[in-house]
């Protein structure tokens, strides 16, 4: 960010000319960091400004609609929350089921400013949050860069990177009312303090790390990375031979009280002593205990009698420990390796055996560009950082390396996990561009290399310098020549520029779509907003029974929650597979087999997204092929995907397209009556770029309620019963004026009208 | 004679490692000792065992000892705590698992104490003096029994 290394320059050039003057220095970094902040929110406003002041995609709206509901029933109905509209029947034991910190976070904010007598909404608060908090990240990224350098400015450099890089802000948008919302800057929040805990030792600030901790964990399913980076870095720092008594205390406190905070979690619950995932922290407490026992006996005992007592001591300890895991392991007692953690050891394992996980679109390995996308030039600057941090090699230094190594390879296996290696990206990046500029933004060039060590302005970076030059005798660089002073800062300068320029590039293009309003140009440039999603919702609202329920792709689960406030079958929570997989089912079957599951479950109306008119590429025709999969998993006999393919193994919509594709649900209502909107041998799907059979399929069982302007939207009334006890195709051909064929012998069918 | 004796066994398993992992571990001690049979070998773990709690009586102060004395207590609360679970079954499992993990999250915070005050330890903690430790101490075993309050049901 220009602004915040011009400006952190210049207090250097100030303390030149002023000397040494502490308050100004503060008072600059006090209005820089406000500065930063400011910029933080302010970039992501695109959303707010372009469209309006709206929730954003699928699971901010159910966050939204919780938190509505924890404002409107109190804290104890939302903590006890049993949610009869969604996964109708089955109904979400929702309070127990949720990470409460956000909404909670929220209700807070509105009840303080309704004490404060600020009128304010609900929904405002929802939606200016993340670049709230986003705000407080930028400072806590600032707290975390000045723990691991004495430069003054990687601080404030890493505050800029963390207040603007896309890697973060994809996912803090205004109106992006999700849990990274804040959970990132609990995450590193945590980190700073776990640093600060670590450094002074004091029971206090690991208290304070476990607190926040457990903040985390009431947020974010992510807190896991916490749970397994702390102890790992306690494990390297035992294993480099640096356990320290202030180790001891600070891990300690922090594991002792953190795993009790984040037991109070009803979604949490006993997770921390029965999953996998949690026992590292588990096995390091106790390792640690061990060490510092072993320390205090090698303090004790003549060092000859201790190599025994080591000896005999670590291998009977290690070979109980082991038995004991074992056992407990194979007696059930531990829980083994949840799925979605396997999928990130092995990246086709999801695909393989859990195709619910593998369908979500952030749980998909990161392509490369993406990283230079999200980071741009922080990602060149990361392995400098890093490597200046091998350089030192303090205790700190050692926790930026190990959580480099872990984020790199996390956000590698899953594109969402991008977010957990941005705040290390821009510490590290902070550090090496500070570096730099400390080297080269020196005023006048040095004329011996004592003299030049003069010429160092900030006091506490001069200490540094000195005392490093005398311990560890590296030679002295110094840049004589203003050319190259002046090239390589002008360069800096630029990418700097470079960097804010793409970053506000990327967040308005790319990140400040709300995708439940969609924005298009006109060929006039002037733009034209596509609101399907919400017209559809608000005619389910006004026009259907308080109680119909809508069966949808689990996708649009919570957004017809929230917006069209009707009960759904399934929704984005997916923590019922066979109830996705029954309306996965229902989609990509015959008429004749889903209209008894439809019956079943009291489906009034069937929703479907179908993007062939505009060019919506993420419509359900393109998702079908997910909920075929997930079917197959659970009825192999019935769903089998090599149906839906043509002998050629083309996945195909048009004329070409097999039987089984024809026939099923999905493309029914999909294409039902689409060819009426061309002229006649015209039809044309834009997504699939394909021409359509002139002859569109024939729907008995359902009948076309609504389509939104766009037919983005499709929805579909199911039909009730025949008066006269037929079944629907026959009811349909009799309306349609066929001539009834022997209906004698159609009797059979009727058996799927039993419900 | 007696108090003396408290102390020492206070010592040996004080700043061992946690309440359960200490008891196996010394019990792992004595047997594998024992399994190998080294006569000379055990005779060495005797000597260490000896000069250990020689160390611990010269060294410790009287102060140190009585927060070695609550760390005892508390191992052995936490020793019962487990012993009734694995025996008697773990039902009301909030339960269990708030008073055990109040003995052993006070334990830590106790050890911590006991690191923090010892003398030869000052280097290691500049900014902490012992009241600032105890200060500390006491903060953090209120946060400590308020979630265990908390979680008890």
């Amino acid at each position: 960010m220009a602004v915040a290394t011009d400006a952190s320059s210049a207090p250097m050039e100030l303390l030149v000319s002023v000397g040494k003057n502490q308050s100004t220095k503060t008072l600059l970094r006090v209005l820089i960091l406000c500065f930063i902040a400011a910029a933080a929110v302010a970039s992501r406003l695109f959303s707010v400004i372009r469209f309006e002041s709206i929730i954003h995609e699928f699971d901010p709206w159910f966050n939204f609609r919780a938190t509505k509901y924890l404002v409107a029933h109190g804290f104890y109905d939302f903590w006890n929350w049993f949610d009869d509209r969604t996964w109708h029947p089955l109904g979400r034991v929702t309070g127990g089921t949720l990470y409460p910190g956000l909404m909670v976070t929220s209700g807070a904010i509105y009840h303080a400013l309704r004490a404060l007598t600020v009128p304010v909404d609900i929904r405002n608060i929802c939606v200016l949050l993340a670049p709230a908090f986003s705000g407080l990240t930028a400072f806590a990224a600032y707290l975390l860069t000045n723990e691991m350098t004495t430069s003054s400015s990687a601080g404030l450099l890493a505050a800029a990177f963390m207040g603007i890089t896309p890697g973060y802000i994809s996912r803090s948008v205004a109106g992006s009312y999700d849990n990274e919302a804040i959970a990132i800057f609990l995450l590193v929040y945590t980190f700073y303090l776990w640093i600060k805990a670590l450094k002074v030792g004091s029971v206090m600030w690991g208290a304070l790390c476990a607190l926040f901790y457990g903040y985390m964990v009431a947020s974010w399913g992510g807190y896991a990375f916490i749970t397994c980076l702390i102890p790992l870095h306690a494990f390297v720092l035992v294993c480099m031979g640096r356990f320290s008594n202030r180790l001891y205390v600070a891990y300690n406190t922090w594991y002792a009280l953190g795993t009790l905070a984040s037991m109070q979690i009803p979604f949490v619950g006993f997770a921390p002593v029965s999953t996998s995932e949690h026992m590292p922290a588990l096995g390091i407490f106790g390792f640690l205990q061990l060490v510092a026992f072993l320390e205090y006996v090698r303090s004790a005992v003549p060092s000859r009698q201790f190599q025994t007592f080591l000896y005999v001591g670590l291998g009977g300890v290690f070979g109980v420990a082991l038995l004991g895991l074992v056992g407990l392991t194979t007696g059930g007692y531990i829980a083994p390796w949840s799925g979605r953690f396997y999928s990130l050891w092995d990246t086709s394992y999801a695909k393989i055996h859990i195709p619910i996980i593998a369908s979500v679109s952030e749980h998909q390995p990161t392509a490369w560009p993406a990283f230079f996308f999200d980071l741009n030039m922080l990602i060149w600057l990361f392995p400098a950082g890093v490597y200046m941090c091998f350089q030192k090699l303090e205790d700190e230094h050692v926790f930026v390396i190990v959580y480099a190594l872990f984020g790199s390879y996390f956000a590698g296996v899953m594109v969402r996990l991008m977010l957990t290696l941005t705040p290390v990206v821009c510490v590290a990046a902070a550090i090496a561009a500070s570096q730099l500029l400390d080297t080269y933004l020196v005023y006048k060039s040095p004329v011996a290399p004592e003299a030049k060590e003069e010429e160092v302005t900030d006091g506490t970076a001069k200490k540094s310098k000195q005392s490093a030059l005398r311990s560890t005798s590296q030679p002295v660089v110094g840049i004589y020549t203003l050319i190259s002073k002046g090239f390589i800062a002008g360069a800096m300068t630029l990418f700097l520029l470079i960097f804010v320029q793409h970053c506000t590039w990327v967040t308005s293009n790319a990140y400040s779509s709300p995708s439940v309003v969609l924005a298009s140009r006109m060929p006039d440039g002037s733009q034209h907003i596509i609101d399907d999603y919400r017209e559809a919702y608000q005619w389910l609202r006004q026009n259907t029974k308080e109680d119909a329920k809508i069966m949808s792709w689990w996708d649009y689960g919570y957004q017809i929650g929230g917006m069209a406030d009707r009960p759904t079958l399934v929704d984005n929570n997916t923590w019922n597979n066979t109830h996705i997989a029954t309306v996965g089912k229902a989609m990509s079957s015959r008429e004749e087999v889903s209209y008894p599951i439809m019956r079943q479950h009291e489906v009034d109306y069937v929703l479907v997204v179908f993007g062939g008119l505009l060019g919506y590429s993420g419509d359900d025709i393109n998702k079908f092929l997910w909920m075929v999969r997930i079917a197959e998993g659970i009825w192999p006999d019935e769903v089998k995907e090599r149906d839906y393919f043509t002998p050629r193994g083309e996945y195909r919509v048009d004329s070409e397209a097999s039987e089984t594709m024809k026939n099923s649900l999905m493309y029914k209502m999909s294409y039902y009556n689409y060819c009426s909107l061309f002229p006649p041998g015209q039809a044309q799907d834009r997504v699939r770029g394909v021409r359509l059979p002139d002859q569109g399929p024939v729907l008995n069982t359902l009948e076309e309620a609504y389509t939104s302007e766009n037919w983005i939207i499709r929805i579909y009334k199911v039909k009730d019963l025949d008066n006269v006890g037929r079944d629907h195709a026959l009811a349909a051909s009799f309306d349609r004026g066929n001539k009834k064929k022997k209906a004698g012998k159609k009797r059979g069918p009727r058996v799927l009208r039993a419900e | 004679m007696a108090p003396k004796k408290s102390a020492t066994s206070s010592g040996t398993t004080s700043s061992s490692s946690s309440t359960t992992a200490s008891a196996s571990a010394a019990l792992s001690n004595a047997s594998s000792s024992a399994a190998k049979s080294a006569s000379s070998g055990a005779q060495q773990i005797d000597q260490v065992a000896l000069s250990l709690v020689q160390h611990y009586q010269k060294a410790t102060p009287q102060r140190t000892k009585l927060i070695d004395a609550f760390m005892a207590f508390l191992v052995v609360v936490g020793a019962l705590q487990f012993a009734y679970c694995v025996l008697a079954g773990n039902y009301p499992f909030n339960a269990f698992l708030s008073g055990f993990s109040a003995t052993v999250g006070q334990f830590v915070l106790t050890a911590s104490l006991r690191i923090q005050t010892t003398e030869a330890n000052k280097s290691e903690f500049p900014s902490v003096s012992p009241e600032r430790a105890f200060a500390d101490y006491v903060v953090g075993s209120m946060i400590l029994h308020f979630f265990c309050i908390n979680f008890i049901n």
